[in-house]
């Protein structure tokens, strides 16, 4: 079977982990051992859309993980993806890294600490992490993957018909950007309303009745975010605002990780999303007042508790 | 009409007149039973008691000379809907903060008098209210209706009462001036739940708030409405160590207690003139926009 890696055990690491388990070798990589001893002892269960509990190997040591993994993917939170990488470095030599954070510049922050061949990916599925080895699966959208350093669309497929075969969706691109950004400009837009709102991402987000209706504030900083991939020479895959039209509808209302972050008081990825976002505007001298409004309440909430 | 901090603030100090008759209205009923029995005091920025005839029945007020409305804005047209006919011959002021005050109270009564206060305090416990900041109320004629000579006459008594009140031919000023500072403060303080001090020492969070700040000035500048004073001065004033840098604005506190908040007053007053007057306010839509999605997160099932 093949060998493969999940560095990180949160919502989005447990899902693929616990998937993945059904049809590979899985072990997991944790920060904490007690973490990982509760999965190796009890298994990984998984509950809402699913129900089975996986067995896996789990580990809180990176010296620890199989040589021969031939895939891993790092499924932290982008806050987490500095001080992960660096723990990895000279491991999984002979491994695929498969990064899946939420934002900008994930790729580049692992490339900067191996050689390891490097794949994308975005992710649209979501969960709840109900203790250290039970994950409740809520959304089953899929995760995009596609090439980035010495990998190819080929490579992005296999990996794609891995997770598939496991029992979650994923589709392969031969350019991942188009999806990225996308996804890039719906969560800058929708994870930091809901940060600063406390709103979950509900209908509100796509009223538009009344003049000062949170939907037209949605649709201007959509539109922004438009603007900048225009700029960037990016064309996107969705529209970010018929992504967030949709999402509304599904009836169920989505507590965005930013949001979960600020009303726990923890750092959130507003640098890695929003940053990133407003950064890319000024290398490409759009101006975005509403992005750039975002970016900066949302920091200054997060200072608030943290500094 | 409302006898929170600021109203109680003018009936405790009016009351003190030999020749005016005060009456305190409000729904607090706990307040003014207390203000019945024990009178109103007010303590801190200075003792006074006060002993205005307090009551919450629209129909027990006689027919007034003066009204002087001191609600949250979005209270105004409920309290003047029960009490216009005391004021059928007589003028009602508003002290209330934000923008559209004066328009809501024309709706029932003849003659409106604008009025901008800097006195503050807070409800302490029924019948007492901490009085913390001292200051002056400007008074102004809303419309061609109002005699400019019972202008003065409402600012003589106040002043003569304790609370320095001026007269002047246009309110607008003070008024824009105040509404400016607090729409580009209050909600930034509300959303981020700094204090005024913290948000302005933030480079990037300042220069939001100077961006909130250009847009009330344009729109104010497009009515030919000339500020007393350039709110980005008293902006900066207030966050030193030693004026107002640990101060939690309003809306901070409305937020945290769950109450409504008056940003549909402030910043979409501005919205709102801005749109009359041609001029664009992106940011002030914005910022109201998340505080209105602030106060929706309350009433999540």
């Amino acid at each position: 079977m093949t060998k493969v890696v999940v560095a990180g055990a949160g919502s989005i690491g447990s899902l693929l982990a616990a998937h993945l388990a059904r049809v590979a070798d899985v072990t997991v990589l944790t920060r904490r051992e007690e973490h990982a001893v509760a999965l190796r002892e009890g298994g990984l269960r998984v509950s809402g859309r699913g129900d089975f509990t996986a067995r896996l190997g789990a580990t809180s040591d990176p010296g620890a993980l199989p040589a021969a993994a031939e895939l891993a993917i790092l499924a932290c939170k982008s806050t987490d993806l500095e001080p992960l990488a660096a723990r990895l470095e000279g491991a999984l030599a002979r491994a695929t890294v498969m990064t899946i954070q939420n934002g900008l510049g994930a790729e580049e922050i692992v490339a900067a600490h191996g050689e390891w061949p490097l794949l994308s990916a975005v992710t649209f599925m979501s969960g709840t992490r109900r203790g250290d080895a039970h994950v409740e699966y809520v959304l089953d959208t899929a995760t995009w993957i596609g090439p980035f350093r010495g990998t190819t669309e080929a490579d992005a497929r296999r990996v794609a018909e891995l997770i598939e075969a496991g029992g979650l969706k994923a589709q392969a691109f031969p350019d991942l950007r188009p999806a990225q950004w996308s996804k890039l400009v719906f969560n800058a837009t929708v994870n930091g309303v809901a940060a600063l709102t406390g709103l979950p991402h509900d209908f509100h987000f796509a009223q538009t009745e009344k003049r000062s209706d949170l939907g037209h504030l949605v649709r201007d900083l959509v539109d922004e975010g438009k603007a900048i991939a225009a700029a960037a020479g990016v064309d996107l895959h969705d529209d970010p605002w018929e992504m967030n039209v949709l999402a509304t509808r599904r009836g169920h209302r989505h507590f965005p990780s930013m949001l979960e972050d600020v009303e726990a008081r923890r750092p959130t990825e507003v640098e890695l999303i929003n940053g990133a976002l407003v950064r890319e505007a000024d290398r490409h001298e759009v101006a975005v007042p509403l992005q750039t409004t975002l970016y900066r309440l949302v920091k200054a909430r997060e200072a608030s508790y943290l500094e | 009409m409302g006898c929170g901090a600021v109203g109680s603030l003018f009936a405790a100090h009016l009351s003190l007149l030999d020749d005016v008759e005060t009456w305190a209205f409000d729904l607090n009923e706990l307040h003014i039973a207390a203000i019945n029995r024990d009178g109103l005091r007010l303590s801190g920025a200075g003792e006074v008691v006060g002993h205005p005839r307090g009551t919450s029945d629209p129909a027990a007020l006689p027919p007034c000379d003066f009204g002087i409305v001191a609600t949250k804005a979005m209270h105004t047209r409920p309290a003047i809907a029960a009490t216009a006919h005391a004021f059928a011959d007589g003028c009602v002021a508003t002290v209330q903060n934000g923008l559209g005050n004066e328009e809501e109270l024309a709706g029932h009564v003849e003659r409106v008098i604008r009025g901008t206060t800097f006195p503050a305090g807070k409800l302490l416990e029924p019948g007492h209210v901490q009085w913390d900041v001292k200051g002056e109320t400007t008074l102004g004629p809303f419309d061609g209706r109002t005699p400019e000579a019972e202008v003065q006459r409402l600012a003589d008594a106040c002043t003569r009462a304790g609370m320095p009140a001026e007269a002047v031919d246009d309110a607008r000023g003070p008024q824009w001036r105040k509404v400016i500072f607090n729409a580009s403060t209050n909600p930034i303080g509300a959303l981020t739940g700094l204090t005024h001090g913290r948000v302005c020492e933030r480079p990037d969070l300042r220069a939001l708030v100077t961006g909130l700040v250009d847009e009330g000035k344009a729109v104010a500048a497009a009515q030919g409405i000339e500020l007393d004073a350039d709110p980005e001065e008293l902006i900066d004033h207030a966050a030193r160590k030693d004026v107002a840098y640990d101060h939690k604005a309003s809306m901070l506190q409305d937020v945290e207690a769950q109450r409504q908040t008056e940003v549909d007053y402030l910043n979409g007053g501005i919205v709102r003139f801005g749109r009359e007057g041609g001029v664009p306010t992106p940011l002030n839509a914005a910022i109201q926009a998340l505080v209105k999605g602030v106060e929706a997160s309350w009433t999540q099932s």
